[in-house]
């Protein structure tokens, strides 16, 4: 069995949700232009990984999959709902995510202009969707597991955009061939550090 | 049916106006899936087919649909054609499924779905927007098998599971790139598509 700080590890560095999967390529290439920005969004995806992964871990548990239901009655134990976890997984992600929305409106209003733009396009970053659905293919033993899983790869998530947000703040004094400007060299350079972290590959703490 | 008009919309995704390499949308997901040829394709198919048909929906759905809950309707559909997808490919091709495990469940943040859905479905009639998703599938599918030409060759010296470099050049010292199959490798080679088209294209050049 792995340890909860294993996982927690592992998911930030050895499976990290760029350059193993690309995950969240998008918002990760089109909000890294400075660091400011990328640190916001980098924060709240972070905070809707953490709360999302274990809520759908629980829904996973408990209503999904093959036998989940067998704790209502044991009439319902070959039931199988597991066709149905796309549109649940996202279903909650997107009510999560508009939930947030709401709050830091009301509470903080100051916190909401700085993140506002980014919060409707988590719901759709493709990074949250993936921890939920590797979280569901890893089977994990408990909640507890589920929850380091989620905020592991929301920091490794943070930590990328960063990384890329400080390199195109410098790299924008360089002189970089005219076309390969901008997105261009904003994939090689991801390819690269992809490469680098490759090196943490087989890294086991127990 | 088929004016100037409307094969625009077609062809315009394929070149000038290509999703992945001009609007960059829409990788997310995909460049997991292209160390083999078979599913990239496999993936390229299923993503035209929900880009095309959400926007359908969606545009048939446009004029009755109140703004504050498009997001979520939007994510339904989507999900629903998603999920339509997998269930096919689970039965008529398991082990490609099996491969491309999470990734199908992934189409539906797909970037290019929604934005299509969005920019376009949301204004226009429903004819219209299927070919815009067609086209638009069809330009991030273009993308993949390109990227999964490059990597399937040089990493494994096949081409959809068909040895293409003889044995006899592994005798005489030729030896697979393994670099190619790693996942960086793709990003790197979308990299230079995007050097070499906007070499082509000096218009799509940033200041």
């Amino acid at each position: 069995m792995e340890s909860i700080f294993n996982i927690f590890i592992r998911s930030i560095f050895i499976d990290n949700m760029v350059f193993a999967y690309f995950f969240g390529m998008c918002s990760y290439i089109a909000v890294s232009k400075n660091v400011k920005t990328a640190l916001g969004l980098g924060a709240a995806v972070t905070f809707v990984m953490f709360i999302t992964v274990p809520l759908n871990y629980l829904i996973n548990e408990f209503l999904l999959q093959p036998g989940a239901l067998a704790w209502i009655s044991p009439k319902l134990a070959e039931v199988d709902l597991s066709f149905l976890s796309f549109i649940v997984f996202i279903a909650v992600i997107a009510s999560f995510v508009q939930l947030v929305e709401m709050i830091v409106e009301r509470f903080s209003p100051s916190l909401y202009n700085s993140l506002g733009i980014f919060l409707p396009l988590i719901a759709v970053n493709c990074a949250i969707m993936g921890g939920s659905l590797f979280m569901q293919q890893r089977e994990f033993l408990n909640v507890g597991e589920a929850a380091s899983y989620g905020l592991g790869s929301g920091i490794g998530w943070w930590l990328a955009i960063l990384m890329m947000a400080a390199i195109r703040e410098k790299i924008s004094y360089s002189n970089i061939p005219a076309p390969l400007r901008g997105p261009g060299i904003a994939f090689i350079l991801t390819g690269l550090m992809g490469i680098a972290f490759m090196s943490f590959l087989g890294i086991q703490i127990n | 049916m088929f004016s100037t008009k409307n094969l625009k919309l077609l062809w315009g995704p394929l070149n000038m106006n290509n999703p992945v390499i001009v609007q960059i949308l829409g990788i997310c997901s995909a460049l997991a899936v292209t160390a083999k040829l078979k599913p990239a394709f496999v993936m390229a198919v299923s993503v035209t087919v929900v880009t095309a048909f959400s926007n359908l929906v969606m545009s048939l759905l446009r004029k009755g649909l109140p703004n504050r809950i498009r997001i979520i309707v939007q994510l339904v559909v989507i999900a629903t054609l998603v999920i339509l997808v997998d269930q096919v490919l689970k039965a008529y091709v398991y082990d490609v499924s099996k491969q491309l495990s999470v990734f199908v469940g992934l189409i539906i943040t797909n970037c290019i779905i929604m934005g299509r859905v969005e920019a376009f479905a949301l204004s226009n009639k429903p004819w219209p927007s299927f070919l815009d998703g067609i086209g638009n599938g069809a330009g991030y599918g273009l993308i993949l098998i390109v990227v999964a030409f490059v990597r399937e060759l040089f990493g494994s010296g096949t081409l959809w599971g068909y040895r293409i470099i003889p044995e006899s050049a592994y005798l005489h010292g030729y030896a697979n790139n393994s670099l190619m199959l790693l996942p960086p490798m793709a990003l790197v080679i979308v990299g230079v598509i995007i050097w070499i088209h906007r070499s082509k294209n000096r218009d799509l050049i940033e200041k």
